[in-house]
């Protein structure tokens, strides 16, 4: 059910909750009691004035009872029921998360909801730290020639203290030379153990708590609300001081996003691109032409624009030739998953199928309320510095919300799209590659 | 029982351990400790058995052993290879090289000494029938 058409069932949980009669506020406002029953029960749309003036008399904000629970919140439900991992076993029913009621939960419960998204934040960070460490083990060269080195010491401490236990026909310049190696070993394996521990004990401390290096950028950069004010002025900014990056390998990950930024900053200065802006409002081609640079550079440039209320807040999404997403700026209802595959039908990927032919759309979240942007892409191939050098390509989307432009949208020119397939309602979507768990899907046969 | 070993091997407490153990028991034990040039002493020592070490300098035991199971003459010689690696898949990699026997460690001596005695007799020197028939190409 859209979340607009739960408006009723909030104006009655809110009614419910002051202890107002039915009655008494369908007087209130100027209707009867039974007109505000089919109301509160969604059988009537309401908007306009009456909203508001229910809102007023129930003392909460019009937008409380027409949107409900926060976006944020509720992405997070449907985030969490798909990731649950709960599924019939050996035909024994499982109580699976009631997400068509998810709504109503948050509403109803907004703390409860807050800590199931809480908790599934905590597990998801919790099984990348594992993968994480994992993969370490198997991979990391320090740690494997670190336990060789530990595990050849102790085979060498093993067999010649297996010798010297049955010494009974051994001289004594064996003896002794064999003590000798055991005293060298003993003192060999010390070290190495030592070693190792405080590796690992630095690996604890370095990754307690994101586990990519991807991860630990893009949480950087959103501390920074996306935007790097030092690049306006072509300083670094630095990376590994207080409220820097942790790792090496996010450091390194984050430097050449920044020397990119950077360099885009000198060619595209703020003043410039601020005046590109309010000649032709925030588009990327204006802006490429205009300073003459790839229309990529000038998609990053504009969302790395510090937020102002003369323009439209723009996210941006940056994926490689598999498609893997290597950069995410969210936007309010529009925020690229943080795990996993996107939406086939985004822009992003529609350029990336015809790399250097731009693509603009106008697509609509459908699973949210009826929320539209205007996204812009396009795929370009990453320069080689050898003629051997395999093709590189990468996909770039900058998007904005339409309802923060001067622009007009006839229905037929909006493509609906989502999030990802498993928190998207759009059943009968062509490009769904696994089910639902947002919308129950009838059984076939 | 004047048999030969070739330990291909590059920790030295363990090369004195193991050659210490093999020697009293009346084998020839020689040894070798690099990766590289271990398929050309092989051919030169032509021992009864191999003791071969996965993690060597220059060339690991796996390549070592895949590289003898391509010679005519050393294509049944008898391999034990010792490793630190004792996951399912170190083991299994080592059955496709053609291992005779794989062990982790750190081995017991008596376990490794009654491998080494085992294995001997399957040596194609000590037993000519061993030695693979190429006449069928």
């Amino acid at each position: 059910m859209p979340r607009s058409a739960l408006t009723g069932t909030r104006i009655r949980e809110r009614r419910t909750l002051k202890g107002v009669k039915q009655a008494d506020l369908a007087r209130s406002v100027g209707i009867s009691p039974a007109y505000l029953n089919l109301i509160e029960h969604n059988r009537r749309r309401i908007g306009g004035k009456l909203l508001i003036d229910l809102a007023r008399e129930l003392g909460v904000e019009p937008a409380a009872l027409s949107e409900g629970a926060e976006l944020p919140l509720m992405e997070g439900l449907q985030e969490a029921a798909s990731t649950s991992g709960l599924r019939p076993q050996d035909g024994k029913p499982v109580s699976l998360p009631e997400t068509q009621r998810a709504e109503e939960f948050a509403g109803r419960f907004p703390g409860w909801a807050a800590l199931v998204v809480a908790q599934r934040n905590r597990i998801t960070a919790l099984e990348r730290r594992v993968e994480a460490l994992n993969d370490r083990l198997a991979h990391d060269p320090f740690l494997s020639d670190s336990l060789h080195e530990v595990l050849s010491t102790v085979t060498a401490i093993r067999s010649t203290a297996g010798i010297l236990n049955n010494a009974g026909e051994i001289d004594r310049d064996w003896q002794a030379r064999f003590h000798r190696n055991l005293y060298e070993d003993s003192q060999r394996l010390a070290d190495g153990s030592q070693a190792l521990v405080s590796y690992l004990d630095t690996v604890g401390k370095s990754e307690d708590t994101l586990a990519s290096p991807l991860e630990e950028v893009e949480a950087w950069l959103a501390a920074r609300d996306f935007s790097l004010p030092e690049l306006e002025q072509g300083k670094m900014p630095d990376l590994s001081g207080e409220g820097g990056l942790r790792t090496p390998a996010a450091r390194s990950l984050a430097r050449k996003w920044v020397l990119r930024a950077r360099a885009e900053a000198e060619k595209m200065p703020q003043a410039m691109v601020e005046a590109i802006i309010s000649r032709h409002g925030p588009d990327p081609s204006a802006l490429a032409q205009a300073m003459g640079v790839e229309l990529s550079a000038a998609m990053r440039r504009l969302a790395s624009l510090p937020a102002s209320e003369t323009r439209p807040p723009m996210g941006l999404a940056i994926c490689d030739g598999s498609g893997a997403l290597t950069h995410r700026k969210p936007l309010d209802g529009f925020a690229p998953p943080r795990f996993g595959a996107a939406c086939p039908l985004w822009p992003l990927y529609q350029a990336l199928l015809r790399p250097m032919v731009p693509v603009r759309r106008v697509v609509e979240q459908h699973s949210q309320p009826p929320r539209r942007y205007l996204a812009y892409a396009i795929a370009q191939p990453q320069r080689p510095e050898s003629f051997d050098a395999p093709e590189v390509i990468e996909a770039t989307m900058l998007f904005m919300p339409l309802d923060q432009l001067d622009m007009e949208v006839r229905d037929g020119e909006v493509h609906g799209i989502g999030t990802s397939c498993r928190v998207c309602a759009r059943i009968e979507c062509p490009a769904r590659r696994e089910p639902s768990m947002v919308l129950e899907v009838p059984e076939e046969g | 029982m004047g048999q030969r070993v070739l330990l291909i091997e590059d920790e030295p407490n363990i090369i004195e351990a193991i050659r210490f153990i093999l020697s009293r028991d009346g084998w020839t034990v020689e040894t070798h400790a690099d990766g590289a040039t271990a398929v050309a002493a092989v051919d030169r020592k032509r021992p009864d058995v191999i003791i071969l070490d996965v993690m060597l300098p220059n060339k690991s035991g796996f390549e070592i052993l895949r590289e003898l199971r391509e010679m005519p003459d050393h294509a049944t010689r008898p391999v034990l290879m010792l490793t630190a690696r004792g996951q399912k898949k170190d083991r299994e990699m080592a059955e496709a090289a053609g291992v005779s026997h794989f062990m982790t460690k750190p081995f017991s001596n008596t376990e490794m000494l009654e491998v080494v005695r085992r294995l001997a007799m399957q040596s194609p020197d000590l037993h000519p029938d061993n030695s693979p028939d190429t006449s069928h190409g």
